[in-house]
């Protein structure tokens, strides 16, 4: 039966780790993930459910969903669910991507 | 919409494993517990997971269960409960 249970679903497991209950801070893209979610969420775009990219998170595949952190988890299902959605093409995606990356080139840190 | 299951019914999640997203966790699967509270009708995750967001509202219920059914070696006090929000198509009724 055990065989039967998805990866992500894993509340009880006898190996989980313990949940770290002490704060910590977040990276300012993390703060953005989380309000990109929250605007593709409001009422005015309604492009994403949070339903949507929890099953997107659980169809990352256990190796994706081990070595991805939280917002990294969060991202990556947006950004498939968007593809699915055709709010843009990979083509945009990869041309958008690359002009930030050159972007962020030029500027010192 | 009428509900098929009334406070201190004991109910039965199904023992069903299907592929795509859901919210009944796999632990208590195939558990009994009892119905502590009707939380009120929602949208089903499993059709607004896939773009669906015009489904039919269902019933959600709260079922508390007793620790030690939801896991064989549990070993805090027999008395311990876990409450899990369930939708209702999830769950069936068990004869008292």
């Amino acid at each position: 039966m055990t065989d039967r249970r998805r990866h992500h679903d894993m509340g009880g497991l006898p190996d989980s780790e313990p949940v770290p209950t002490r704060e910590h801070l977040f990276e300012p893209w993390e703060k953005r993930v989380d309000a990109i979610k929250a605007l593709l969420s409001d009422d005015k775009r309604n492009l994403l459910t949070t339903d949507e990219m929890r099953r997107g998170i659980e169809d990352l595949g256990a190796d994706a969903y081990e070595r991805y952190n939280y917002y990294e988890r969060w991202i990556s299902s947006i950004t498939n669910t968007l593809l699915q959605k055709k709010v843009f093409t990979v083509d945009e995606l990869g041309r958008k991507m690359a002009e930030i990356e050159a972007r962020q080139e030029d500027k010192p840190l | 919409m009428s509900n098929r299951f009334a406070i201190g019914d004991s109910v039965r999640v199904r023992t069903a494993f299907p592929a795509g997203h859901c919210r009944t966790p796999f632990y208590c699967r195939g558990k009994t517990g009892t119905v502590t509270r009707y939380c009120g009708d929602f949208r089903n995750p499993e059709e607004l997971a896939y773009g669906v967001y015009d489904g039919a509202r269902s019933a959600v219920y709260r079922v508390r269960f007793a620790q030690t059914d939801l896991w064989p070696d549990y070993d805090g006090p027999a008395h311990d409960k876990c409450d899990i929000e369930i939708y209702e198509h999830w769950l069936v009724g068990e004869d008292a």
